[in-house]
C-alpha cells in the first residue's frame, strides 16, 4: 500500500498562514492536519485600555473582513453598557456589513477559489464564439460578445507567452483534475479580471461611512458619520445617491455575473458534492439584526444548531456551551491539558512545544497549531456560509430555500449535496445573492427614515465613563462571512479587564480535541476525499478554499490573571 | 495593484509601446504623468522627464513578503487608484511571489519565491508586509516551517530595495503594543544594512505604495525620507496643517459629541479626541478608496495610524491631545475661540505657528490626556 506524508505549506489564496499536512493512500488521504502557523497575542493587548477603543484593536484581528470585529466588538461594549443604538445607525451598520459580505465573497470566488477550478491555460484553446454564447445563454450581463472574449483571449495570450508570469507561476496549469471546457475558462477569466475593478468600486460604501478601507471607522454608540442633506462634509444626497449606484452595481454583478458563473462551473463538478463534507455539525448565531441587536427574532439569517447533518431540528443556540480545549495546542491550562473552558473562564499561556525550525514534518500526536480547538456541547462544528446557509434552510427561511432549491435543480443533485466542498462554496453564492438583495431594502429603510426626519446616527448615552458602573460585561455576537464570531468584554472601572474572542477560523481549522474528534478541515478533508498526485495538491486547495480561511482571525490570547469572572448574560 | 492586468505588459515591451498598444495616447499619459508628479510633490517642470522615465522601464521583478499581519496592506493595495491609466502604472512591476492572490501553493509557490531571487538577484523590489516576532526564536509566525525572521533575511539579502508597507512592517504595530506578547519589531530591527522605505499607517493608502514604487523606477533611486522612514512626499506634513476643518480649528468651532449640531456642519473634531495635530499623513490629500473620502471627512477623528507606537502613544483615542506641537492648543483653542469674536488674527498666528513649529521626534513623546467629563470652557465661538 502507498503512503505518502505530503505538506501543503504555505496555504496561498488564503488570508494568513496556514500548513496542511496529510497522510495519502492509494490516491485518497486517509488523514488530515490543519495547523495555524501565526500567533499574535492581540487580546493580551487589551488589557487596560478604554473599552471605547476595543472596536479599533480588535478590527486590526483582520484586514480582509475588516468590518466584523469592530462590530463584534461594539456589541459586546454596548452590551456591556446597556446602549442602545438608534436605527439608522443599525442600518448602517447591516450596509456596511452586508457589503463586506457581497465584496468579500465574491473576491473570494475569484480571486481566491476560482484557480482551484478554472485552468487559465486552457482559455487560451477557447473559441470565443463559443464563449459568447455561454455567456449569453446564462446571463444579460452586457459583456458578452464574442469580440470581447476573444480581445481577453488575446491579452491572455500575450501574458502567458511573455514567460513572466506573475502571480499565475507554477500554477496547476493541466492537472487532470481541471474538468471546465476551455469556453468556460475563458468565461471565468474574462470576470476574474472584471471583478478586480467591480471590487474597488462598491466597496467605497465603507469609505463614505467610515472614511477608508480597509479598518473603516466605528464608535460606540452608533456610527460618527453625521447625516444632513443640506451639509457639505455629511452624508447628504449626493453621498446616498452615490451609495444607492454601489448597490445597485453590486447586485447586478452578483445577479448576472457571478451567480451564473457559480452554477456554471458547479456543473462541470459534481462529483464534488460528494467530497469534503466533515463533520456535519453546524453551529450560526444568526446575523443582520432588523432591529435592536438584542432582538434575535429580527436576525435575517436566524440562529441555530445543526447536529449530525439532520435538517428536520434546529436546535438552540446557547453561547455557554462553547468550550476551548488545547490538548493539541501549543498552549497550556492549569487544570491541565483534558479540560475544556468556557472564554469566561478562559485562560492561555502561549508554550511552544513543536520541532525546532525549520520544520520538516509536525508533531501531530502531540501539540501542532497555534489554533484552539472550540467545541459546542463537546462537539465539532462548523460555521460559515453552509451553516447559515443549512440552518436557514432548515429552519424555513424562503429566499433560501428558493436560491437552494434553484442551485440544486440545476445540477440535479439532492439536499444531501449541500453537505459537501460544492455545498459550501453554493452556499456562498446563496447568501451573497440575498444580501446583495437586501441591501437595497436597508438602504430604502434609511431613506424612509431620514425623509421622517428621523437623522440621528448616534447616541450620546453611557459615553462618559463617569455614569459606568464599576464593573459590567457584555457579550457581542456576530455571524461573520466566515462564519461565527464572539466578542466578550469585561470592564472594571472604566478599563478593559478581560476581552476575548472565538472567531470562525478558530472553529474551522481546529485541531483535534481530547477525544481525539477531527475539527471541520481536518475532517472535510478525510470525507471521501481525493489527492492524486502529491507534488499538486490542489484537491486539498479545493477543500481548504471553500472554507475560505482568515488565519489571522483565529489565534488569540486571553488573560490567566484576568478580572472577575460571573455568569454571562444571555441575549 | 498586482493583479494581472487585463492588458498584461509583456516582458521586453517598454511602458511607451506597452500603452500605444492599449490605445493609449501620448497625450492621456502626459497627463496622468502630471498627477502622478502632484502626488510626488514634483514641480511641472519635472513632468516630461518623469513620463519619459516612465515610458522607458521594464517589468522589474517584485517578491512580497506577508509576515505577522492582517492582510489588510495587501487589501488597501488592491483598491489602490484610478480606474483606467492607473492601472497601467500598476503594470510596472511582474509580481513573482504574493500569497494572498499566487496560484500556486505550498513548494510550487516557494520554488517560485527562490526563482524569481535567483533570476533577479540584486534587482528585485522586495515589499514586505506585517511584522517579524523576535521572541522565542522567532516561533509566532512560521511559513513552510521557516521563521518570518530567516524567511526576511534571506528575502532582503538579494533585494535591490526594501520597501515595508503598513504600520507591521514599519514598527510592529498592534501586536507591538504594550506588553508586545510576541516580540514583533518593525522591517527596519531586523534589517539594517539596507535602507527601508516605510510606507507608514494600518493600512497605508494605496497609492501611496504605487507611487513609490514609480519613483524608484523613475528616478531609480528611493524618494526622500524623513527621520522615521517615511517618504516626504507623503508624510512631509500633518494632518492638522492639511485638513479642510481646520477653519474650523481656527475659529474655535468644536465637535463635542458625535452626531451633535457641530458634526452635522462638518466642524472640528478636536474636542473628540483628534490626532490629526500629531500626525503626518497624506490622507487629506489623496483621501481613501479613489479619492472617495477619508476618516475626518466620514466624521470620525484620526487615530495617528500613521505614527510609530500609536496603540500606546494616541490612546485612548477619543482623549484630546493636550498640546500641539510643543504650545498648549487647550489654552491655545479657548483663546483663539474667544479671539473669533474681535478677529482672526490669533488663529491665523496659530496656524502659521503649528505649520512650522512640528519635529517628528517631539511628537511621539506628547501624552494623550483622559477627555474631560464635561466640556471644558465656553467660549469656543460657536454660535
Amino acid at each position: 500500500m502507498a503512503r505518502t506524508k505530503v505538506v501543503v505549506d504555505p496555504i496561498t489564496r488564503i488570508e494568513g498562514h496556514l500548513r496542511i499536512e496529510v497522510q495519502q493512500e492509494n490516491g485518497r488521504i486517509a488523514d488530515a492536519w490543519a495547523s495555524s502557523t501565526q500567533f499574535r497575542g492581540i487580546e493580551l493587548i487589551m488589557q487596560g485600555r478604554d473599552p471605547r477603543d476595543a472596536w479599533a484593536f480588535t478590527q486590526r484581528i483582520c484586514g480582509v473582513c475588516t468590518v466584523v470585529h469592530a462590530v463584534a466588538s461594539l456589541r459586546a461594549v454596548e452590551d456591556a453598557l446597556d446602549i442602545r443604538i438608534p436605527p439608522n445607525a443599525n442600518t448602517i451598520r447591516n450596509l456596511v456589513h452586508g457589503m463586506q459580505f457581497v465584496q468579500d465573497h465574491v473576491i473570494h470566488f475569484y480571486h481566491l477559489h476560482a484557480l482551484d477550478w478554472v485552468d487559465v491555460v486552457s482559455a487560451l484553446s477557447a473559441n470565443p464564439d463559443g464563449t459568447a454564447r455561454i455567456a449569453r445563454s446564462i446571463s444579460p450581463w452586457p459583456n458578452n460578445s464574442a469580440t470581447y472574449f476573444r480581445g481577453v483571449q488575446d491579452r491572455v495570450r500575450r501574458f502567458v507567452e511573455s514567460g513572466q508570469l506573475g502571480i499565475f507561476t507554477n500554477g496547476y496549469w493541466g492537472h487532470p483534475a481541471y474538468k471546465l471546457p476551455p469556453e468556460v475558462n475563458l468565461l471565468a477569466v474574462a470576470h476574474y479580471l472584471e471583478a478586480l475593478d467591480w471590487q474597488r468600486d462598491v466597496i467605497r460604501l465603507h469609505t463614505i461611512f467610515g472614511g477608508k478601507n480597509p479598518h473603516p471607522n466605528f464608535v460606540v454608540g452608533g456610527m460618527a458619520s453625521a447625516i444632513n442633506l443640506d451639509g457639505t462634509a455629511t452624508i447628504n444626497a449626493a453621498r446616498l445617491t452615490d451609495i444607492q449606484g454601489m448597490i445597485t452595481r453590486a447586485l447586478q454583478f452578483v445577479e448576472q455575473v457571478y451567480w451564473p458563473d457559480l452554477l456554471a462551473v458547479a456543473s462541470f463538478y459534481k462529483e464534488w458534492a460528494s467530497i469534503g463534507g466533515g463533520v456535519g455539525n453546524y453551529l450560526t448565531p444568526g446575523e443582520f439584526p432588523e432591529d435592536d441587536v438584542r432582538n434575535v427574532d429580527s436576525l435575517y439569517f436566524p440562529r441555530g444548531i445543526i447536529v449530525g447533518k439532520n435538517l428536520s431540528e434546529v436546535l438552540p443556540y446557547d453561547h455557554m456551551k462553547v468550550k476551548e480545549y488545547i490538548t493539541h495546542s501549543w498552549y497550556e491550562y492549569d487544570g491541565g491539558d483534558g479540560v475544556g473552558l468556557h472564554p469566561y473562564e478562559g485562560e492561555t499561556k502561549a508554550r511552544y512545544t513543536g520541532p525546532p525550525t525549520p520544520w520538516e514534518y509536525l508533531q501531530e500526536e502531540d501539540k501542532y497549531t497555534w489554533m484552539k480547538a472550540p467545541r459546542y456541547d463537546d462537539m465539532p462544528m462548523e460555521v460559515g456560509p453552509l451553516a447559515r446557509a443549512l440552518v436557514a434552510y432548515a429552519s424555513g427561511h424562503e429566499g433560501v430555500q428558493e436560491l437552494a432549491n434553484e442551485a440544486l435543480g440545476r445540477l440535479e443533485v439532492g439536499p444531501e449535496a449541500l453537505f459537501s466542498t460544492l455545498g459550501r462554496t453554493a452556499a456562498r453564492g446563496i447568501e451573497t445573492v440575498l444580501l446583495a438583495r437586501r441591501m437595497e431594502q436597508w438602504f430604502n429603510d434609511l431613506i424612509t427614515r431620514v425623509r421622517a426626519g428621523d437623522t440621528a446616527t448616534f447616541t450620546k448615552d453611557s459615553w462618559d465613563p463617569s455614569t459606568w458602573p464599576a464593573t459590567a460585561q457584555g457579550y457581542g455576537y456576530l455571524d461573520a462571512p466566515r462564519g461565527s464570531l464572539g466578542h466578550w468584554v469585561q470592564i472594571e472601572n472604566g478599563k478593559i479587564s478581560r476581552y476575548q474572542c472565538v472567531v470562525p477560523s478558530t472553529w474551522n481549522c481546529s485541531p483535534r480535541d481530547g477525544q481525539g474528534q477531527m475539527g471541520p478541515y481536518e475532517a472535510a478533508l478525510t470525507d471521501n476525499h481525493p489527492l492524486v498526485d502529491p507534488e499538486r495538491p490542489i484537491e486539498i486547495l479545493r477543500t481548504i478554499h471553500s472554507f475560505d480561511p482568515c488565519m489571522a482571525c483565529g489565534v488569540h490570547v486571553l488573560d490567566a490573571n484576568g478580572g472577575l469572572v460571573t455568569e454571562v448574560k444571555v441575549q | 495593484m498586482f493583479y494581472p492586468s487585463s492588458h498584461p505588459w509583456v516582458e521586453g515591451e517598454t511602458l511607451a509601446e506597452h500603452l500605444e498598444k492599449r490605445g493609449v495616447s501620448r497625450r492621456d499619459f502626459v497627463a496622468f504623468c502630471a498627477e502622478l508628479g502632484a502626488v510626488l510633490g514634483l514641480g511641472s517642470v519635472l513632468t516630461p522627464k518623469l513620463a519619459k522615465a516612465l515610458q522607458q522601464a521594464q517589468r522589474p521583478s517584485v517578491v512580497w513578503l506577508q509576515l505577522q499581519e492582517c492582510t489588510g496592506c495587501v487589501e488597501s493595495v488592491i483598491r489602490t487608484g484610478e480606474p483606467t491609466i492607473g492601472n497601467l502604472v500598476l503594470d510596472l512591476i511582474s509580481l513573482d511571489y504574493n500569497h494572498t492572490l499566487m496560484a500556486a501553493a505550498g513548494h510550487a509557490a516557494e520554488s517560485a519565491m527562490h526563482d524569481a531571487m535567483e533570476q533577479h538577484r540584486g534587482e528585485y523590489l522586495l515589499v514586505v508586509t506585517g511584522s517579524v516576532p523576535l521572541k522565542e526564536d522567532g516561533i509566532y509566525t512560521t511559513i513552510g516551517g521557516r521563521t518570518a525572521k530567516e524567511i526576511l533575511e534571506e528575502a532582503a539579502e538579494g533585494a535591490a530595495a526594501i520597501i515595508a508597507v503598513g504600520a507591521c512592517a514599519h514598527w510592529g504595530n498592534i501586536q507591538a503594543a504594550r506588553p508586545n506578547p510576541t516580540g514583533a519589531v518593525g522591517v527596519s530591527e531586523v534589517i539594517r544594512n539596507k535602507p527601508v522605505v516605510n510606507i507608514a499607517g494600518c493600512p497605508p493608502i494605496g497609492d501611496v505604495v504605487t507611487a513609490t514604487v514609480a519613483h524608484f523606477l523613475t528616478f531609480n533611486r528611493l524618494p526622500q525620507l524623513d527621520g522615521d522612514g517615511r517618504p516626504l512626499f507623503a508624510y512631509g506634513k500633518r494632518i492638522h496643517d492639511q485638513c479642510p476643518r481646520r477653519a474650523h480649528f481656527d475659529a474655535g468651532q468644536f465637535v463635542e459629541t458625535f452626531d451633535d449640531e457641530a458634526a452635522r456642519k462638518g466642524w472640528c473634531l478636536y474636542r473628540t479626541g483628534c490626532k490629526g495635530p500629531a500626525s503626518f499623513s497624506p490622507c487629506p490629500i489623496l483621501q481613501w478608496n479613489q479619492t472617495t473620502s477619508w476618516p475626518i471627512g466620514a466624521g470620525h477623528p484620526c487615530i495617528g495610524c500613521t505614527e510609530r507606537g500609536f496603540w500606546d502613544q494616541m490612546t485612548p483615542f477619543y482623549g484630546r491631545l493636550p498640546d500641539v506641537a510643543g504650545f498648549g492648543v487647550e489654552g491655545r483653542v479657548d483663546l483663539i475661540g474667544g479671539a473669533v469674536a474681535a478677529g482672526v488674527t490669533a488663529g491665523i498666528a496659530a496656524h502659521a505657528v503649528a505649520t512650522g513649529i512640528h519635529r517628528a521626534r517631539q511628537r511621539r513623546t506628547l501624552p494623550v490626556v483622559e477627555q474631560s467629563q464635561t466640556p471644558k470652557g465656553g467660549s469656543h465661538g460657536e454660535n
